[in-house]
């Protein structure tokens, strides 16, 4: 449904989107996942007609961006990024400005936005003033308008910004929900996100793609990288320099509190040391009161991974 | 097409739905009441002529209040993002927007209907004279709306919108104004790219085609020259 091709955007010498390429299928949910300024929002922006590409092409359900651009703009439905509404109008007025303007016929604007005010459960504030609303029902007002046309790709930038935690449940449950008929394409920096929702996942770091795969397989790859932390009682000095010994350790963080020490250990990606731990404790008369493997966060990951490039870059110089 | 209606449309609620109108209008019939009551105390004339000419300089401050949000809201607030991809071309927005704009302002000059009503009371005003005059005023409104349409296109703020509206407005009246009294090809093209001189043609009762020209091809100047701007995020 969309094909991008060797598609770059320059912002005078910086590329915002470094010739990248890949293909979302009918019916899947593809999660564009990338820290802020790596070019999720300029690509979105380029798929949905509202900025062109320097080189490279995209077509978008068939039809190019560049050439055919109304013709797109018919077939998707956009949710920007903060989800910009008009303050003053109501949310039924809204949709039914949005639907005329998507040139969706009189006799089907009524049902069609009934249903959509249905799906996002905005019925109960559909007379309301959108500048009142919470920034949940703003959300679920913007994505009831990318519905309302019914169209057959939605292309959704950081759908659950800024909510608090029942809300992104409820919008994550919508858009599982719309993935059932609908091609999606989704941005977040949100790991766990992209694991509940998307079929397949892109990385994109610096404008250019660093991984593409299933969740599953990026997040055993992102996760074997450990991190455990510790509480324990004993000798702290001696079992640090006992933990530091463990093959497949990095580093080790001490903290002393009295009889208890907090320990940090990071070991390489891969390796499960956790066992190799609890024997090394036991061997030096500790005891352990808790022990934890804390995933390594996104940010971590694409600070891992854009300091081995430039590592990289420099043994190639 | 189609979505000009659209777009006129909600421009124009939320222009009453925005103190915007209110104010403008309240204004517009305050000074030009005030204008119209002390030229014909002055004049003793049944005319609306020497209070028309003031009205071009309120109109000059108050045009650029209409149009400052038209498309610096939109580019502010990011809606401009979800208007410009739904399937509507730049130049319905524009065109929408100019339209809405200008039935405001045609609604703001209205209340002025009450001094011909008073004018035919106490005197015998010339009727043609009157059409003339309000055939003027509809088509600089025209103008002005473009010009402050095409500065509200450059900017995300609406007081910097208005401010250079206002600014640009009284330049185009004051070259001809100031003008009007030298001879010479460089007052005489100051004169004509300047508002005033065709303003006071249509007030003296004259519907000189050279006039409606000049404000109908300026209009469509400079409407294009919007929409190029739109456009030009495109290639940005």
């Amino acid at each position: 449904m969309i094909k991008v091709d060797h598609l770059a955007k320059r912002y005078a010498d910086v590329y915002a989107v470094d010739h990248i390429s890949f293909e979302v299928k009918q019916g899947e949910i593809l999660g564009l996942l990338g820290p802020n300024g790596a070019g999720k929002t300029t690509t979105m922006r380029i798929l949905t007609c509202y900025m062109p590409a320097t080189s490279g092409t995209a077509t978008v359900a068939g039809y190019d961006v560049f050439r055919d651009s109304i013709s797109v703009r018919k077939n998707i439905g956009y949710l920007p990024e903060n989800v910009p509404l008009y303050p003053e109008m109501r949310v039924k007025e809204y949709l039914s400005f949005r639907a005329k303007l998507k040139k969706l016929p009189y006799r089907e604007r009524k049902v069609k936005i009934g249903e959509c005010i249905e799906k996002c459960r905005i019925a109960d504030v559909q007379n309301q003033i959108i500048g009142t609303l919470s920034k949940g029902y703003r959300q679920r007002v913007g994505l009831a308008d990318t519905l309302v046309h019914d169209p057959k790709i939605l292309i959704l930038d950081e759908p659950t910004i800024g909510l608090d935690p029942n809300q992104i449940r409820q919008v994550r449950q919508l858009i599982k929900e719309l993935g059932e008929k609908h091609t999606i394409l989704l941005s977040t920096h949100i790991l766990p996100e992209v694991e509940m929702l998307c079929g397949r996942v892109i990385i994109i770091n610096r404008g250019k793609i660093v991984a593409m795969d299933t969740p599953s397989n990026l997040a055993v790859q992102l996760r074997s990288g450990n991190n455990i932390t510790l509480e324990v009682r004993g000798a702290g000095e001696k079992i640090k320099n006992a933990l530091s010994g463990i093959r497949g350790v990095k580093k080790v963080v001490w903290h002393e509190k009295g009889e208890l020490s907090n320990f940090n250990v990071e070991a390489e990606r891969g390796m499960d040391i956790r066992e190799d731990v609890f024997t090394s404790i036991v061997k030096n008369n500790g005891v352990i009161r808790e022990m934890k493997q804390t995933p390594i966060t996104l940010e971590e990951i694409f600070h891992q991974i854009t300091t081995q490039e430039h590592h990289e870059q420099e043994v190639a110089v | 097409m189609t979505s000009v209606g659209t777009i006129f449309h909600r421009e124009v609620n939320a222009y009453f739905l925005s103190p915007i109108a209110y104010v403008v209008i309240a204004v517009f019939t305050v000074f030009s009441g005030y204008f119209f009551s002390i030229m014909l105390g002055i004049t003793q004339e049944s005319t609306l002529r020497y209070s028309l000419a003031y009205t071009q300089f309120i109109l000059s401050i108050l045009t650029p209040v209409i149009t400052m949000r038209l498309m610096a809201e939109e580019n502010k607030t990011g809606t401009i993002e979800p208007l410009m991809t739904a399937p509507v071309t730049d130049f319905e927005v524009v065109f929408g927007k100019f339209l809405a704009a200008w039935a405001l302002y045609n609604v703001m000059i209205a209340p002025t209907a009450f001094y011909i009503i008073f004018l035919a009371w106490v005197g015998n005003p010339d009727y043609g004279a009157i059409i003339a005059s309000y055939t003027g005023l509809i088509l600089m409104g025209g103008l002005f709306i473009s010009i402050g349409l095409l500065v509200s296109a450059i900017t995300k703020n609406q007081i910097v919108a208005a401010v250079i509206g206002i600014v640009a407005l009284l330049i185009l009246l004051v070259i001809g104004l100031a003008s009007a009294d030298h001879e010479g090809w460089f007052y005489n093209a100051l004169r004509y790219i300047g508002t005033y001189d065709h303003w006071d043609t249509f007030t003296k009762g004259i519907i000189d085609t050279r006039d409606v020209i000049y404000y109908v091809s300026f209009t469509a100047l400079l409407i294009f020259i919007v929409v190029r701007i739109v456009e030009s995020r495109r290639w940005r």
